[in-house]
Parts: C-alpha cells; structure tokens; sequence
C-alpha cells in the first residue's frame, strides 16, 4: 500500500535501507485489529414538529459503515467535481447541477432505507443516482451524450434514472406528486416500501407540493417528504422567496423534524426515524436537510454574486461533511490516515476511469434517435424533419 | 466649394439581449404602469441577462424577483405586467392562468375587464438542455383566440415587437429565443428610436425571390437565409417571409407570396402534427393562393420526438439549413 505521501515514501526508504544493512527492524504496522470496531456519537437534537419525540441523539457508528459512508461521499464528490472540469473543456453540455457539500443528505438518506425503497428527486440528481445503484461510469457517460449513459445518452444530467429511483426531474416541484404517487403504489400493493421524495428550498413554495401533502396525508400515504434547503433557490435566498422560512413546519398537519444535513449521522438517524413513521401506517413526515452545496446553482451561475465566497469557505471549513466524518473515525482510532488516504486513491482512479470511459465510448447511433417513444408498441414510424425523412421507433 | 459627403444614418450592431433589455428599459420609462415580475429577474440580473441592470435602474417596486410560483400570474387591474418565464417550458404551470384567466377574460366580460398583460421568456430548443427543457410553444399558445403570440428574429423584431406587446391592451405572449440572445444584428436608426414599435400581426419579407416561397419564424429565419444563399448559387431564388407574428397571422403575406412563386415550404422548429406549417397548409388551402400552387406545400419541422440529450441526436431532432434545401428541391422537383 504506497501512497503519494512524502513522509510515508521516506519512511519505505529508510526501511529499506536498514534492511538492506542487514538491521533488524521491527515495524509496528497499524493491523485491523487495533482500530476500535464501533463507537458511539453524540449528534445534534433535531427540531420536531408536531411530535412527540424525536431521532435518537446517541448513535452508533461501526468502522464498516464508517468507511462505506466516507467512500460513497467522496466517490460523490470527485465525480461532481469531475464533472465540473469537463463541463469545462465542454465535453458535457446543457445544464449541470453538481451536489458537491451535500453528499451527506444522500448517503444518510440511502443508509436509512432499502434498494426496495423508492427515492425522487429533482434535477441535482448526479448523487442520487449513485447511491441508488447507478454506477459512476454510466453517470458520466450520460453527463457526456454517449451511449454507454445510464439513459443511453437520451436524457443528460437531469434525467437519470435507475431502478426504484424515478429521476432526476427537470421541473422544479414537479417531482413531489410524482413521489407521491409511487407512495401511493406502494400502499395499494401492501409491499412496506416507501417513497422519499426530495425537493428544495425553492421547490417548497410550489402550491403542487402542497396539494400533495394534502392527499399524502389524508390517505396515509409512506411517503418521506425531504426537502433539502441549501439556502437559495438559484439566485434567491431563502428570506427572500418564503413567508416561512421553517420547511419542516410547512406540511401543516404533517410532522416534521429539521436535521443537520451536513452530518451524516444526523441524516441516518432522522430517516430511520422517519422510515419507522411511515412504516407503522402513520403517513407521511417531513424532513427538512439543512445543507449547503459548494457550487452556483449550475455550471452557468458563478454562484458568488448572491452570496459571499467567505460564506462558502466557512461552510467548506466547519461544516465540510467528508471532513467531519474523516475527523470522527479518526480521533476515534476507527482508521488510520493512510488507509483513508488508501480509499481517496482508489477513488480518484475510479473517476478517472470513469471520465476516461464517457469521453471515449461513442455517441448514441442514429438509428436510435426515435426509440422509446411509446412502449410495447410494435416498431413505428415517426417523421423526420420534412415529409420524405420517414425514421422508425422500436421500443 | 466642396459638397458635403453625407454618410448613411448610423445603423449599429445590437444583440436580441440588448435590443429586449431596451426595449423593457424604454417603456418602463415612458409607463409608470409597466414593471417586470419573475424568476431571478431583478437582483440576479435575469437569468440570461436579459433585465440587465434595470432593477438597479427601477428598484424593487418596478423590477420583482419572486419565488418559484409561475402560476403567480397577476390579473393587476389597471398595471400593466411583463411576466417573465425563465422558460416556456416553465409556463406550463401557469398555462391555466394564461389561458382561462388572461386570454379568455375579456371576451367573457364582455368587454369591461381587459387584461394588458405580456408573458415573455425563451422558447424552444437551446443547447443540450433535453426534453423537458427543449419544447416550442407557438402551436399551443397560437391555438387560443384571446392571446397574441409574437415570435421576434434579429434584434429590431425583438425590440419593436416587444415594445408594441407592453403597449397592447391585449395578453402579448412573446416567444423568445435563448440561441438568439448573444446574437448581434443590425439595428437601423429607425429602430433606435425610443418610439419604435413593429405592428403586432404583420409579417415580413427578408428576402425577396421569384422561385419559391419560405416561410418560418424565430431562428429558423436565419436558417432560410442562409439556405436561400446556397440555393442562389444554383438560380433557384428564394422569397423568405419572417412571420414575427404567429396569431394573429399574417396569411395574406403568405398568399401573395404564393401567387408570385407557386411553391412554399414552411420551417419551424417545433413538432409537426398541430403546428405552425400545419396551419399555414390549412389556411393556403381555403384562400386564393391555393389555385396558385404547382405542388404541396412542404413542411420541415423538428423530429416528432421529446428532444434527446446526446449532441449527436439533438442535431439531428432539428431542422438543420441542408433539410431546407433538400425540401426546397423536392418541392421544386428539382
């Protein structure tokens, strides 16, 4: 295990040498076996709503988890920021809303619930796509148009889609009745899943989210309403697009909780806690993330003429959710340094084959631009461009 | 005694953004009345830079971001809104209002309430932007009798066109372009006055031909042009009309046209069934230029497809200047 590290080259070096002098050197190497095998964390006290009790405040933590989760959030986060380099260089084009400062809403929300589970989302999708079992290749081969994408190339950044995870949804609040109905679905099937249904501090002043909440709760619906507030909706801060600013509160007559969405554990606790609720019969909750993402809304927004860079740099050092995790396993002995640095080297060669992959694979071919128009239909034809292109669709 | 040397009034170049920043700066000083609603369009200088600098200009009263809620859409009786859509696609939460609230209200009153409204925004296809980003709105908006439905090309159509919107009493949805906005055209110094307007429901003809009549509107007009270039190379001279407006359309440019060519192809960007060729066929059909034509009128319009993401097949859902030409020729059994 050779790392990139300077002190750890010098240290083989020096090993080496005193090996090859014949001395008989006794490493104490870090095994397994010395690192603690879980610990228990005090988390922040989640704002409830209309409940009587809240998430736990006292969690366990394991060492496996600890590091699935801290893969799983930077592999997120060198993929968005790989993405934001090729959208650079103009290999991806159109829109792209990158997640990076939020990876922790996704992870502790997949931590909660199943793969059965179902999940929707708007358009900063990239994460979620992930940890619903999209794989980073086939994400950025359809950030690139290449037929290798998880939409072969048909949908771009904002219209990805997986098993149990329906997008990945271009109009903003859209998604939320959409959530909604697969809850429904699962209800009517009697098969104990549920449905998180995502939307953000923008979306949450559309009338459509609150017509769903109406019905979510009138028929008990499990569904796990999460709306994840990064402060400004595009260019608009909170105060300056909501009456209300209490997300959690807005369902009226659902109940709520306000969780640190830029603490893993927080987010596990609160969606186990919410997943239970729905689970029992009791109907919808609501959760509101309090998060916060790096970059502008999208690649075309600078994202610093309605905020500060001095705000986005204290959030990155006090609040990065990568961080605090690493921080926690390892002033608790639950990893060392160099195995984490470890999984940060097999991460980065997997974006880049990743990136190399969707820069290389082909375009989707031609004959396929009609595709998938309708389904189970036998092939059909569709008009091109005038009167004599007659193109064909199969499904 | 030497004579004076008088040059040409100055034309200058403009872009579509600026010559719509103008035009909203223009009658937002001449009428206290008008002000700007919508997404991003005061402190964030508009989403694509179109209201530039007016919320500095006008402030907050004039100039109003609001929330993610299209369907805020204000009957303010007796002020005169322009309502942005950052894009039209985004209007389709508000297409109730539009439609049942704005364009039908007069003619339910009978006359007494008039709803001096303009919804304005991008339309169509960008770049890369997928399906539900990508949609063309001049078949569903120029459908409903109550609502005109302008549709500007170079910098002078989007100015004058824009300016006579504000000024109508009548609900003006204008269709912009966003490939269009960085796009500098010529602006005459007619069309640099603060009192330039372009008639709302007056088509005009870019370019003037004997062989064959183009018809389209937005973008696609500088398709045609570039089409009929390369058509000229080969004597076949194309008369290109600039619709400007989709409803109420001017048909009877098209027919006289028709009369003088004998073929017409129309091109649009949006999908083909129900669309703007569609009803240019129908019209052409019911009126005297019918008798005129020697064969089909031609339609090119976008693949009926939801628009792809891939560049590749987003190229290919679109009207590109070799499918006119090709059309043209097929038309004229070249």
């Amino acid at each position: 295990m050779y790392s990139n590290d300077r002190c750890t080259w010098s240290f083989i070096n020096l090993l080496h040498t005193c090996f090859s002098q014949g001395a008989a050197v006794i490493t104490s190497a870090r095994t397994y076996a010395d690192f603690t095998t879980q610990a228990t964390f005090e988390i922040k006290k989640c704002d409830v709503f209309k409940l009587d009790e809240g998430p736990a405040t006292q969690v366990v933590l394991t060492r496996d988890e600890g590091l699935q989760y801290y893969r799983t959030m930077q592999t997120m986060r060198r993929m968005e920021l790989k993405a934001d380099q090729l959208y650079k260089q103009k290999i991806i084009r159109g829109f792209c809303h990158l997640y990076d400062g939020q990876e922790a809403c996704a992870v502790g929300i997949e931590a909660s619930i199943n793969l059965s589970d179902h999940l929707i989302t708007a358009y900063r999708a990239h994460g979620y796509t992930y940890t619903r079992g999209g794989t980073v290749k086939e994400i950025m081969a359809e950030l690139t148009g290449r037929r290798g994408g998880i939409a072969k190339g048909k949908g771009g950044s904002m219209h990805m889609y997986c098993k149990h995870f329906y997008g990945g949804n271009g109009i903003v609040g859209a998604q939320v009745p959409l959530g909604a109905g697969v809850a429904l679905a699962c209800k009517y099937q009697g098969n104990n899943e549920l449905c998180v249904c995502l939307y953000g501090d923008g979306a949450a002043n559309q009338g459509q989210i609150f017509e769903t909440y109406n019905m979510a709760a009138l028929w008990k619906l499990p569904v796990i309403f999460i709306c994840e507030n990064n402060r400004y909706g595009m260019g608009t801060s909170v105060e300056r697009a909501a009456a209300s600013t209490d997300y959690f509160k807005r369902g009226e007559f659902i109940p709520g909780l306000r969780v640190d969405g830029m603490d893993v554990l927080c987010v596990r606790e609160a969606t186990r806690f919410a997943a239970d609720h729905c689970r029992s019969g009791k109907g919808p909750i609501l959760m509101e993330l309090q998060t916060y993402r790096y970059h502008g809304h999208s690649m075309s927004d600078p994202g610093v003429s309605y905020r500060t860079r001095e705000e986005i740099q204290e959030v990155r050092s006090k609040s990065d959710p990568i961080s605090m995790l690493k921080d926690r396993m390892l002033s608790n002995n639950m990893a060392s340094v160099e195995e984490l640095k470890e999984i940060d080297v097999e991460v980065r060669k997997e974006i880049e084959d990743a990136a190399q992959f969707a820069t290389t694979d082909p375009e989707p071919p031609l004959e396929e631009l009609c595709n998938h128009i309708f389904c189970d239909m036998p092939s059909l034809e569709v008009r091109g461009t005038n009167p004599w292109a007659k193109l064909k669709s199969v499904s | 005694m030497r004579d004076f040397h008088r040059s040409a009034p100055a034309a200058v170049q403009m872009t579509v953004r600026d010559a719509l920043n103008q035009a909203m700066d223009e009658e937002l000083e001449r009428d206290e009345r008008v002000f700007l609603l919508g997404e991003e369009v005061a402190q964030y200088d508009g989403a694509y830079k179109v209201s530039r600098g007016l919320w500095k200009k006008y402030g907050d009263k004039r100039i109003i971001d609001t929330p993610i809620s299209e369907i805020n859409v204000l009957l303010q009786a007796g002020l005169r809104p322009i309502c942005e859509f950052m894009t039209f696609n985004f209007s389709m939460q508000a297409i109730d209002q539009i439609i049942n609230s704005a364009a039908k209200t007069y003619y339910m009153s009978a006359g007494l309430q008039s709803v001096p409204i303009v919804f304005r925004g991008p339309n169509g296809a960008s770049a890369g932007v997928a399906a539900q980003h990508s949609q063309c709105f001049a078949a569903w908006y120029g459908h409903c009798p109550g609502l005109k439905v302008v549709s500007p090309w170079n910098s002078e159509d989007a100015k004058g066109l824009l300016k006579s919107a504000i000024r109508d009493e009548n609900p003006v949805v204008v269709l912009e372009n966003e490939l269009l906005y960085g796009v500098p055209f010529e602006m005459s110094e007619e069309a640099q006055s603060k009192d330039f307007t372009i008639p709302i429901g007056k088509a005009k003809i870019e370019r003037q031909g004997n062989s064959i009549t183009l018809v389209a509107h937005s973008r696609y007009v500088g398709h045609c042009l570039d089409a009929a270039a390369v058509l000229a190379k080969e004597g076949i001279e194309c008369e290109v009309i600039n619709l400007r407006t989709i409803r109420p359309m001017d048909v009877e440019s098209i027919e006289t046209s028709v009369m003088k060519t004998n073929h017409l192809v129309t091109v649009e960007g949006g999908w083909p069934q129900f669309g703007i060729g569609a009803e240019i066929c129908a019209r052409i059909m019911e009126g005297p230029a019918f008798n005129y034509l020697d064969s089909p009128v031609t339609r090119v319009t976008g693949v009926d497809i939801p628009m792809p993401y891939a560049k590749i097949l987003e190229d290919h859902s679109l009207p590109q200047v070799k499918d006119i030409i090709f059309s043209v020729k097929k038309t004229l059994n070249i």
